[in-house]
């Protein structure tokens, strides 16, 4: 096993997943497996390779800074589970 | 007249101008048809059937006041990736089982402004992550050659839907194979065009370096007719390419003699099942008889290309899938204790296993301390990869190899083992590493089920594959073949 069941929880936290135990079993299982597979990449001799930034080596355009979109706060909250006066709504962040 | 569910696009559109039939009328007969056979599929997560009916009545006007667009009448599925206004769009997850998304993706307006008649939005596997529509929160789709099989994935119930002659045509997206494995698998045509040539935005993101839109249809000209409207430079989408889009159609009839198709010796290797090898073989003959020759071409690198995947799409989505929150859209958790509660508990209920699985993969090989091991790793053997194909297409004007390793597996048969079903795109992943044009076109049956002729083209040369591949299906019925159950 390549990662183990800490290493797991680590990982899960950093990525806001709450597991249940059993998916906490299965996972550290598979990601071990799929960890083993991609671990054939370090025998690629990459000496002095450039990693790829673009498939076709573009670069980012920029576009000139004027406003381009209108105000629809209340179209978009219509697919928020809990909205209140424009304002998104969650669990107490401050006591 | 051959029935309408078995006619192409371009039959279609002719018999609509010459008014043997009303696209109302076309609409009807595919609904009907969806209506009596997706419950032995379940291709579609969502049926527009009185939205499609009031679009085919306003494109029959059009006609008649000779206005209409490229694809008037014409109707056709979306892959529930692609955002619809005001119609659900789920992306084939519990997370967005509910999402109405406020605009439409700039392929759904593309297709809506050329007058195309939209019956429904196609079953996928979650967040485009699956080779076997298995992973869908809406059920697997079934093959419509054999209902025990996958129809592959990710874009599955577009490809049985054509292969079932719901719809003549189907949008869907390829990230590492999800347009082409699925084409193959069920005998259809599927075209992942070079990348940054469709516009992404509104396609929801799950690997945005590599995720590219594209089409399911049973012919290459209908492809061709397709791609001709979707394609194009949007400045909604940070990484469209601005150049400008020939007319695909215009030299798709010209002979493909002195074309140079390059074969790989390693595509034949022991991986290819046997009968699957020999119908690519004679696929390549029918080429060679048509004036094409073959040149043998080495990509070095190739079998990286699946670890190497597997590193930058994982990276990706999770970056992507940070999104998620059950805050501003999507599935929330109840009754939380606080927000990191909140956040854990609506992604660890809302997202599917291997959705999940991708994600903390992601998560990992993008962590501190695993970075240049993985990530910048992966990045530089992508150069490798890429590099190997610019001198390929140095001697050749495309690669020909097969599209998958077998024919369609079993539904069931690799789901627990997330390496085997990620072979299963072996094949496909090195053009999308890669960002260049490829497609899977029809080129026989083993044991009843189809296989893929795979044909991969140099940076913007879509009209080679579509040429070579309308060549082919001028000389071969493959195109044409139709699972019993759906005649």
């Amino acid at each position: 096993m390549s990662l183990d069941k800490d290493q797991v929880r680590h990982i899960a936290m950093l990525a806001r997943l709450k597991l249940t135990d059993e998916e906490y079993a299965i996972s550290v299982q598979k990601l071990s497996k799929i960890v083993d597979f991609v671990d054939q990449l370090s025998a690629a001799d990459t000496t002095g390779v450039v990693p790829m930034a673009h498939p076709l080596d573009a670069a980012q355009r920029l576009r000139p800074d004027v406003v381009t979109e209108s105000n629809e706060r209340d179209r978009y909250q219509e697919n928020a589970a809990s909205v209140s006066a424009g304002l998104y709504l969650v669990p107490k962040v401050l006591e | 007249m051959t029935a309408l569910h078995s006619q192409t696009l371009t039959e279609l559109a002719s018999g609509l101008k010459k008014g043997e039939f009303t696209s109302v009328e076309l609409t009807q007969v595919l609904l009907d048809r969806i209506a009596a056979h997706d419950d032995k599929l379940n291709a579609f997560v969502t049926v527009t059937a009185s939205a499609a009916l009031a679009t085919a009545s306003r494109a029959d006007a059009a006609r008649v006041a000779g206005i209409g667009g490229a694809l008037n009448g014409l109707p056709i599925i979306h892959k529930d990736i692609f955002c619809t206004r005001g119609i659900k769009t789920t992306c084939g997850s519990k997370m967005l089982e509910n999402f109405v998304s406020p605009y439409d993706a700039t392929v759904v307006q593309k297709l809506a402004d050329a007058g195309a008649v939209v019956l429904g939005k196609s079953n996928m596997d979650e967040f485009a992550m699956g080779s076997s529509n298995e992973t869908s929160y809406f059920g697997p789709v079934k093959n419509p050659w054999n209902p025990e099989c996958s129809p592959g994935g990710s874009s599955g119930g577009s490809s049985a839907s054509v292969a079932a002659r719901f719809a003549p045509a189907a949008t869907g997206t390829d990230t590492g194979g999800s347009i082409r494995q699925p084409a193959a698998l069920t005998g259809t045509v599927g075209v992942k065009p070079t990348y940054g040539r469709v516009s992404r935005y509104g396609m929801i993101a799950f690997a945005s370096s590599l995720d590219q839109a594209g089409v399911i249809t049973r012919s290459s000209e209908d492809a061709a007719r397709l791609l001709g409207v979707m394609a194009g430079f949007d400045e909604r989408d940070s990484t469209s390419i601005d150049q400008p889009v020939p007319d695909y159609l215009a030299s798709i009839g010209d002979s493909i003699k002195g074309l140079r198709v390059g074969i790989v010796r390693q595509h034949f290797d022991a991986g290819l099942e046997e009968q699957t090898g020999a119908r690519v073989k004679e696929a390549i003959a029918v080429l060679e008889s048509l004036g094409a020759t073959t040149v043998e071409v080495d990509l070095p690198n190739l079998d990286m290309s699946v670890p190497t995947y597997y590193v930058v799409a994982p990276a990706e989505c999770s970056s992507n899938l940070s999104r998620f929150d059950g805050v501003r859209f999507g599935y929330r958790a109840d009754d939380a204790e606080d927000l990191l509660d909140l956040y854990c508990r609506s992604r660890g209920e809302g997202f599917g296993d291997e959705v999940k699985r991708r994600i903390m993969t992601g998560t990992y090989v993008l962590s501190a301390g695993y970075y240049d091991a993985y990530y910048l790793k992966a990045q530089q053997v992508r150069q490798l990869i890429a590099d190997d194909f610019r001198k390929a297409f140095a001697d050749v004007d495309l690669i020909a190899g097969p599209t998958t390793p077998s024919p369609a597996f079993k539904l069931g048969d690799k789901v627990d083992d997330p390496i085997q079903m990620y072979l299963n795109d072996i094949y496909t992943i090195g053009a999308n590493l890669a960002g260049l044009p490829a497609m899977s076109v029809p080129c026989g049956l083993v044991d009843d089920l189809p296989v893929g002729l795979h044909l991969v083209g140099a940076h913007f040369n879509e009209e080679t594959l579509l040429r070579c591949a309308h060549q082919y299906q001028q000389q071969t019925e493959w195109h044409k073949a139709c699972p019993e159950a759906f005649k």
